[in-house]
């Protein structure tokens, strides 16, 4: 369920990049500046931000790092 | 001369960070130590040097003089769809390249996939499609140092002096720091190049008074008002341009950065915190690009413009070679830089002027991994690092740097620019063509080594043929297309002014398709891994119950 949700997110993500309700639009301008077509783009890219961190939150491949093999070896460091 | 002076400077900087980190350590001799830092990076190293070597000089250069020709799309075109697929990529892919290579001690992705489909020889075939499609950026690199150092010196430096100089300080920084020099200047440079955008709006901002009477007056002309929508462009160009970001994980360099992470934990930040890196940078660049079409008391931007309009009104009437010096002359690769000169003062220009090179000298990376990938996928896969011991692989991926950066600025001395600008398209879409290799490798347990080798083949023959055809047919000029082989009546294949449609689409999109079929049907026909190989990268039990690719 939790996998259905989650991908159905992505999915809708991916086909929003394609915003043909602004296409012939310039205005509003927000701010007075930024053509709304931008404006969309820049909020669409913190929208993803704020999907990956519910990918990271509530679908993080932990099994990953269990088997990766051994931990970090001696002599290494963290820069 | 200031700005020259301010970008010297930061030259200075760089070579001292890859000579510190040499100081720092990984001077052991393994091969690890210096290719990969000994997969020791922290997260915020990791974020901004993965987010840097992904920057190149297109970041900040080329996307505002696309967006000055083209408008606002451009943000969407590369900066969203880039925003999405490049963190998404690097959660589905990166994680478990990661896994893969702490596990497996694999430092190149070919590593991998010999070993995944037991293969030996098919993994050279995919180190060679790789390499040929990198080396295209080192030369472009090279040739963006020398335009960049020339430019912000006023003609001082000259172009040869400009390339062999930015050509050696990555040379040495690389030869020196390895993988820990590379990724702490990149940092550095990440670092300065997000604060360059939202610097150059404020002080440009400032200059010309406010940019919102400079945009009421690109929507109250007829020729601008367009740049404000995305009306010039086809949304089925839009929606499959949407596929070029895919090759970011496919690129070497991005691979093998997955693998210095010292803990997976390492990509949460990057994953979550690139898209709004895209945004810090990718907005400012287009916005500036887009305001510049206001700005024509610059020197130099009024000039493009007019350019521009005598390609649109007289597009029937030029001959080939006046339509091309006409398309030169309207490019506005360089109007940042002209209007920071125009703008901004002198110590200002300089440091802008640094971060553009920030971006320009993004090669470093490149040359880091093609140096890893040969002395790992070729020198030691075929004896050398048994023969003579990993001190001398090391070496020898040292000397492979010098080689390339050398070979680098030769090729930008000989060959017209433009050679090189096509060849990174060619890039993009390779790279995106040769996807199906990663996701198979980790996904599908009955793919094969014979569908790889489909794959590699595949993608060096549709890129030849793309390569052939836009080489024949000349570009139309701007508005137009020329019909390459239609049935009936509709346009199948197409000459557009920026390269070539399939049924309206980028030929990214049929390259992608068939790659992916020929690695199925392939893979179904020819004998499949053994269970002992599978065994190591499908067998772990999930929580659920079912089985998990590692």
């Amino acid at each position: 369920m939790k996998r259905s949700v989650l991908t159905i997110l992505v999915v809708a993500l991916y086909f929003l990049h394609q915003d043909y309700w602004f296409w012939f639009s310039a205005e509003p301008l927000a701010f007075g500046i930024f053509p709304v077509g931008l404006v969309y783009h820049a909020v669409y890219s913190i929208a993803v931000a704020v999907l990956m961190w519910i990918l990271i939150r509530f679908a993080w491949p932990d099994h990953l790092e269990d088997e990766s093999g051994s931990p970090v070896s001696s002599g290494e460091k963290t820069s | 001369m200031i700005p020259a002076l301010v970008v010297f400077a930061y030259l200075g900087v760089v070579l001292y960070i890859g000579i510190f980190a040499f100081r720092r350590g990984d001077r052991g001799g393994a091969a690890e130590g210096y290719f990969l830092a000994n997969r020791s990076l922290g997260q915020y190293v990791f974020l901004l040097s993965l987010f840097g070597t992904n920057m190149t000089a297109f970041t900040i250069l080329g996307s505002a003089g696309h967006a000055f020709t083209n408008g606002i799309v451009t943000y969407g075109l590369m900066g969203s769809s880039s925003a999405f697929l490049i963190p998404l990529t690097l959660y589905l892919f990166g994680t478990r390249i990661w896994a893969l290579g702490k596990r497996h001690g694999f430092i190149t992705p070919v590593q991998m996939y010999r070993d995944r489909w037991e293969c030996g020889h098919i993994g050279t075939a995919i180190f060679a499609m790789q390499a040929v499609l990198l080396v295209p950026y080192i030369v472009i690199a090279v040739m963006g140092g020398g335009t960049t150092l020339s430019a912000v010196s006023g003609g001082f430096v000259p172009y040869w002096l400009g390339g062999l100089v930015v050509a050696v300080v990555v040379m040495s920084y690389v030869f020196l720091g390895g993988m820990r020099g590379t990724a702490w200047v990149n940092t550095f440079q990440t670092v300065l190049f997000l604060t360059f955008g939202a610097a150059a709006i404020i002080f440009i901002g400032i200059s010309i008074g406010g940019f919102p009477q400079a945009m009421q007056q690109l929507l109250d002309s007829p020729e601008t008002a367009p740049l404000m929508t995305r009306e010039q462009v086809a949304p089925r160009f839009f929606f499959s341009y949407m596929l070029i970001p895919l090759s970011s994980i496919m690129f070497p360099h991005i691979s093998i950065f997955c693998l210095t992470a010292s803990k997976m934990g390492q990509f949460k930040k990057t994953i979550i915190f690139y898209p709004l890196c895209i945004l810090a940078i990718w907005l400012p660049c287009t916005f500036l690009g887009l305001a510049a079409n206001a700005m024509t008391d610059v020197p130099g931007i009024e000039e493009k413009i007019e350019a521009r309009a005598t390609l649109a009104d007289e597009r029937e009437l030029l001959t080939s070679a006046e339509t091309a010096d006409l398309q030169r002359a309207a490019a506005g690769d360089d109007v940042i830089i002209l209007m920071l000169e125009h703008y901004a003062p002198l110590w200002l220009a300089g440091l802008l002027g640094a971060g553009i090179m920030a971006a320009v000298m993004a090669s470093d990376s490149q040359i880091l991994a093609l140096s890893t990938m040969f002395a790992e996928d070729v020198f030691a896969y075929y004896g050398g690092a048994s023969r003579f011991g990993p001190a001398v692989q090391v070496q020898t991926g040292r000397i492979f740097v010098i080689v390339i950066a050398l070979v680098a600025y030769v090729i930008a001395l000989q060959l017209p620019p433009g050679i090189f600008g096509i060849a990174v398209q060619y890039a993009f879409s390779g790279f995106t063509t040769l996807l199906p290799l990663l996701i198979a490798a980790l996904f599908w347990r009955r793919s094969t080594k014979w569908g790889a080798l489909a794959v590699v083949i595949w993608t060096a023959s549709t890129m030849l043929a793309v390569a052939v055809l836009q080489a024949t047919i000349p570009a139309p000029v701007p508005g137009t297309v020329v019909s390459v082989w239609a049935i009936n009546g509709i346009d199948v294949v197409t000459r557009t002014p920026g390269g070539t449609a399939v049924l309206g689409f980028m030929p990214v999109l049929p390259m992608l398709l068939g790659s992916s079929l020929l690695m199925i049907i392939v893979s179904c026909v020819t004998p499949a891994p053994t269970a002992k190989t599978l065994a190591r990268y499908f067998s772990t039990p999930h929580a659920s119950g079912h089985v998990e690719p590692v």
